[in-house]
């Protein structure tokens, strides 16, 4: 196979498979979820192959119907885009995997339309990676974010309200997006990335440019659920069913992230963005903002999926945080973060899915240490993400905290460093919170117990979640181990490369 | 100011249509309500793009052999045209899935208006 098709295969498995998974399901149910998992795991061979090809003899461009570029659409393989396919298609296969024993417990009898829904989005969000062409790109956008509000719709009876009104902000999100692009294309007058990048530099002055690159990035921002625009993430994730939270909430906003990364360093120049309209700098500021809010809801939060959702609105500001260094440094911590938070948070939603199954709830006041003697393997996933997520050396969540802090002190900012320093000390606030609890707390601690008494163990029986769900789980947090070992090879082999060349 | 307001008339109605939007997706309480404004915003977008591409004296963009290809000026830009066709068809589909959406909220709680909803949410 020639690897000059790999950017159109990706998204073209997961499109057909979304149309196909219907009509296998009427032969047998059960095939639906055999597709999607098929699918994806083929679209992670394709991805793996795209980046070693990427890698080794430069971006590959495929022009759809042989269209030449500037006119015709074209998809991109370049190092970015390659790396973030082959981590969000591993993401999804396992995620998928997963799915097999959650989707029948959760959402009984909806199997087909959420595996064909799941497909759609994936095919939505690799076409967003993929594309070299800003409308296209919008049309993959919202492809992605409609499959996501029905994923999303899909759950208790309060999901339909969340992912309402994740819906309308989500449109606004998009319409801001399409109204900055014309400003954007009547300007320069050319969609294609490559293009408008030889453009831009010639009009980037006047103000329709200024406006409509703010515009877009507003709207990209709201997809990506930057501070002070998160306000429908914590509703919409916490009453979604958990494979479709553990689907997007890794995956998602970290493509928004995606583009957000793409619109500011490549299509636009650096320079113009960061020191004539302040946009890096506004970004970066609140994502800032947005570490230190997320951080604190989440310590008030007293549901698990909640106190997730809300650590998420955090994660994200470390993107848009390294996006504001606008160096090297940040560049390389907000990829790497884009990596090591897809695997955390995949890795801490599957745990709230396993208990979910086995306990029914995921309330944090009545964890206690039964769950921990129950439930061993899914605890010690749960205690390694959230080691990872506090950013404790092994693992792979503080390298990319490292290296966000090494950009900060290299351009002397000393609140961005603040911030990263604090907002360890609040992760490690409520993830400690609930390790005690599940480590240390005994089953009846009311207080009223005579001290002397050395507490019998009871026996507990071992009630861990299937190996169906238990696997993907794991293998996510052995993932945050490898990944923290092998940080320095993934920065000089795959990061080092897609720095661009204007930062 | 007079010559601005009939220079940029299109645009200054746009923008009023684009905040009247938004304001009501903020402030409407009624579900039904925030797609009907949620619609105005985008079909504001569309109509965006569409006034920009208008040329004064230009045609549709079809061969016309007695006026040859060589002058471009008298052609409108086709492209804005068809990108719009796509995003009105997202639009569409964007209003189905927001029906199906308060359909099924209407089913659970029987209203659509949002603070009793959440009153009927606790």
């Amino acid at each position: 196979m020639s690897s000059s098709q790999i950017p159109v295969l990706i998204p073209v498995t997961f499109l057909l498979t979304a149309l196909l998974i219907p009509l296998l399901g009427l032969i047998n149910r059960s095939l639906a979820q055999v597709s999607a998992v098929i699918a994806s795991g083929l679209a992670l061979v394709f991805s793996y192959l795209g980046l070693q090809a990427v890698l080794s003899q430069g971006r590959i461009s495929y022009h759809i119907g042989g269209w030449m570029p500037p006119l015709g659409i074209e998809f991109i393989l370049d190092s970015l885009s390659a790396f973030l396919c082959v981590v969000f298609c591993g993401i999804t296969l396992l995620v998928l995997i997963y799915g097999k024993t959650s989707v029948a417990h959760e959402t009984p009898g909806k199997d087909i339309p959420f595996y064909s829904l799941t497909m759609l989005l994936l095919g939505g969000l690799s076409g967003m990676v993929m594309t070299g062409d800003l409308f296209n790109l919008y049309v993959f956008l919202e492809i992605s974010a409609l499959s996501g509000y029905a994923l999303l719709g899909i759950g208790n009876r309060r999901a339909s309200l969340a992912a309402f009104r994740y819906l309308t902000l989500g449109t606004a999100g998009a319409s801001f997006y399409l109204l900055g692009l014309a400003f954007i294309f009547y300007s320069a007058g050319t969609l294609n990335m490559a293009d408008l990048t030889q453009m831009l530099p010639f009009v980037q002055d006047t103000r329709p440019v200024s406006i409509g690159l703010v515009l877009m990035v507003l709207g990209v921002g709201l997809k990506m659920a930057l501070f002070p625009m998160h306000a429908w993430l914590p509703d919409a994730y916490t009453y979604a069913s958990s494979t479709a939270t553990a689907l997007i909430a890794p995956i998602g906003t970290k493509v928004a992230a995606y583009v957000l990364l793409r619109l500011m360093f490549f299509v636009a120049d650096p320079d113009y963005m960061r020191h004539d309209l302040h946009l890096t700098q506004v970004v970066g500021y609140l994502g800032a903002i947005g570490i230190i809010w997320g951080s604190i809801m989440a310590i008030c939060q007293k549901e698990l999926k909640r106190m997730l959702a809300f650590s998420s609105v955090a994660q994200v500001g470390y993107i848009a945080l390294g996006i504001g260094l606008a160096s090297p440094l940040g560049f390389i911590g907000a990829v790497l973060h884009i990596l090591n938070h897809a695997c955390m948070k995949g890795c801490l939603f599957l745990f709230s899915g396993n208990l979910r199954l086995r306990l029914g709830h995921s309330t944090i006041p009545k964890f206690s240490d039964t769950l921990s003697r129950s439930m061993p393997w899914s605890s010690a996933a749960f205690a390694l993400a959230a080691i990872s997520m506090i950013g404790l050396p092994p693992t792979a969540g503080f390298f990319s905290k490292w290296y966000l802090a090494l950009g900060s002190i290299e351009q002397s900012n000393w609140i961005f460093l603040a911030v990263l320093l604090v907002s360890s000390l609040l992760n490690a606030v409520y993830f400690f919170r609930i390790m005690e609890k599940i480590y240390l707390k005994p089953r009846n601690a009311g207080g009223n117990d005579s001290h002397g008494d050395a507490q019998q163990p009871v026996a507990v029986a071992r009630n861990e979640a299937p190996g169906t769900m238990l696997v993907p789980t794991l293998t996510l947090a052995v993932g945050l181990l490898v990944l923290g070992i092998m940080n320095a090879w993934i920065i000089t082999h795959v990061i080092h490369i897609m720095i661009p060349s204007g930062l | 100011m007079y010559d601005f307001i009939q220079g940029y008339y299109a645009y200054l109605f746009l923008a009023t249509l684009f905040v009247i939007g938004l304001w009501g997706m903020m402030t409407k309480c009624n579900l039904m309500k925030k797609i009907m404004s949620m619609s105005v915003v985008q079909s504001t977008t569309i109509l965006f793009w569409i006034v920009s591409a208008y040329k004064d004296d230009a045609r549709v963009t079809v061969l016309d052999k007695s006026l040859g290809v060589d002058n471009p000026d008298i052609y409108l830009n086709p492209l804005p045209h068809t990108l719009m066709l796509t995003a009105i068809v997202v639009a569409v589909v964007t209003l189905g899935v927001s029906y199906a959406l308060i359909i099924n909220i209407y089913r659970e709680y029987n209203t659509l208006d949002e603070p009793t909803l959440l009153e009927r949410m606790k």
